[in-house]
């Protein structure tokens, strides 16, 4: 059985690692992101009174380049189904729950290791990690995106027959998720309607616990974060598993 | 032909003494993809340690029909036994007693070719003492060897389809499937891989059930036949049988008085010709 996680979750993080430009390309967003909004928007955010904007920003970006590369590997199954790479794993005499398993920790590693990358890149450009202590913690919210996203949309590719759809998914569910959950502006005094639409996005909970744990700032209790955060990562691998399960060539 | 007699021979008593020689049983599969029928009814029965050719033109439900024996695909109805169990209620021991060499690309091209062969040495569990020696084993055999730690991407066609065997013989299973296994190879490959399969088949009396357009290979070593047309099957038996019914001298004769001349869509993938088929509508 753990053969089995062990060998698709090498799979994962062997592609990864040779794609040199896939790394490169993906690291280049969060960097906009962090001049254009984070310069952008700092002296406007800092006449209001609430202090650094890049400091504010920069855990929201993490979780975006986690977000953004753990999609995209768990839909790495719908390019699988395509090569056919798909059907060698689904005729192995090995439980499917252990084969999405495998698949969802490697792309979920790979999508933490992104957001190391950025959490490093973001230092540059003055963000400042406000307690050491509560690093493991940031990490584990990390994490806890990673897995969450990669099952999602391993889920998602589940269902879906080619990569027509994943542009729809991109603008539609991700770009959304990203937007609509705390990870760009604070969430004092907004709009209620707004407010109940990143209330029920679980993005929500990883950016405001990474927060917490980062510059020791938030909306929620972290304990709260947390405990949303892993239920519904539990819940998002069982789904995705038991679609996983359904899938037909 | 004494040596092929013997084994016939052989294959003969060896099923005899078993109870219950069936491996694979089929009783009236049907798949349907809307108002489609790819497979419609169909009953055949393979015998374990049999070598048995699986036959019809493109698009006719061939890989349809592997796809539902090997768990990919679900039946729309009929009964489908594979070693004993059943392809709908034990699916895990179904894959359990079957390997396969698909039609179409199945490898992952961002990985080497022995990095390919390793994953699914590990997936399909063979101990780990024995994985080196027959992974090395194997790409000799198809002539990949001293290419083995390039990615899978930078292969050529006929490379990739050497290796795709070569991956679907690492463990012994009960039953290998081998849909169209030597498509676009050269003679001396094909002759190369069949003789491995043969040895296979003998000395661990694992049951061969194999698609092919080349006639000549069924011939050659195939101990039952049966070809399949428009969903349905139309002859089965040996390869003399099928000849004497049809009164036909080559298999090649035999088959295309049972399936006519008309040329088939061609398409690597039948299942996609039915989808494509169907988004038309």
């Amino acid at each position: 059985m753990l053969n089995t996680i062990y060998i698709l979750w090498l799979r994962q993080i062997k592609r990864y690692s040779r794609s040199k430009a896939r790394i490169l390309g993906s690291l280049g967003q969060p960097i906009l992101f962090l001049v254009a909004l984070g310069f952008g928007f700092g002296p406007m955010y800092q006449a209001s009174g609430q202090g650094d904007f890049i400091q504010f920003l920069a855990p929201g970006i993490i979780a975006m380049s986690i977000i953004f590369t753990a999609m995209y590997t768990g839909m790495e199954v719908i390019w699988d189904k395509q090569f056919g790479f798909l059907k060698e794993t689904l005729v192995a005499p090995v439980s499917r729950f252990n084969i999405m398993l495998g698949r969802t920790l490697g792309g979920a590693t790979v999508a933490f290791l992104q957001g190391i990358f950025v959490l490093f890149i973001s230092t540059f450009f003055g963000f400042t990690i406000e307690s050491y202590i509560y690093l493991p913690l940031a990490l584990l919210f990390m994490f806890l995106i990673a897995v969450f996203f990669t099952a999602f949309g391993t889920a998602i590719a589940s269902v879906l027959e080619d990569m027509q759809g994943f542009h729809l998914i991109m603008s539609f569910i991700v770009m959304p998720t990203f937007f609509l959950s705390g990870s760009l502006f604070p969430l004092e005094g907004i709009n209620k309607t707004l407010y109940y639409v990143i209330r029920v996005n679980p993005l929500t909970y990883g950016v405001d616990g990474l927060r917490q744990s980062l510059i020791l700032e938030g909306y929620f209790n972290i304990g709260f974060d947390i405990l949303i955060l892993s239920a519904l990562t539990f819940l998002a691998i069982f789904v995705g598993a038991s679609l996983f399960n359904k899938i037909q060539i | 032909m004494a040596e092929k007699m013997k084994k016939k021979i052989n294959h003969m008593e060896k099923n005899n003494n078993m109870e219950n020689n069936n491996i694979i049983e089929i009783r009236n599969l049907t798949k349907k993809f809307k108002d489609l029928k790819a497979v419609d009814d169909i009953s055949f029965n393979v015998k374990k340690g049999e070598f048995f050719a699986f036959l019809g033109p493109n698009g006719a439900g061939k890989s349809t029909t592997i796809k539902i024996l090997t768990t990919l695909l679900s039946p729309s109805s009929g009964n489908i036994n594979i070693n004993g169990y059943n392809v709908l209620t034990q699916k895990n021991k179904v894959r359990e007693s079957f390997g396969i060499v698909f039609q179409d690309q199945s490898l992952d091209v961002e990985l080497t070719a022995y990095e390919n062969m390793h994953f699914h040495a590990v997936l399909y569990k063979v101990p780990k003492k024995e994985r080196k020696e027959k992974i090395k084993e194997l790409l000799e055999m198809v002539e990949l060897w001293d290419k083995k730690d390039k990615v899978v991407k930078k292969y050529s066609g006929g490379m990739k389809r050497r290796l795709e065997i070569a991956r679907g013989l690492l463990h012994h299973p009960k039953i290998l499937f081998l849909d169209e296994p030597t498509l676009g190879l050269d003679p001396q490959t094909r002759e190369h891989i069949w003789t491995y399969i043969s040895k296979l088949n003998e000395k661990e009396n694992i049951t061969i059930f194999f698609s092919t357009h080349y006639m000549d290979e069924v011939e050659k070593i195939a101990d039952r036949v049966a070809i399949i047309d428009n969903g349905k099957i139309v002859s089965q038996g040996s390869v003399g049988e099928i000849l004497d019914k049809q009164g036909a001298k080559t298999l090649e004769e035999a088959f295309i008085n049972l399936t006519g001349k008309n040329i088939r869509e061609e398409s690597g993938d039948n299942l996609d010709l039915i989808k494509q088929y169907i988004r038309k509508k």
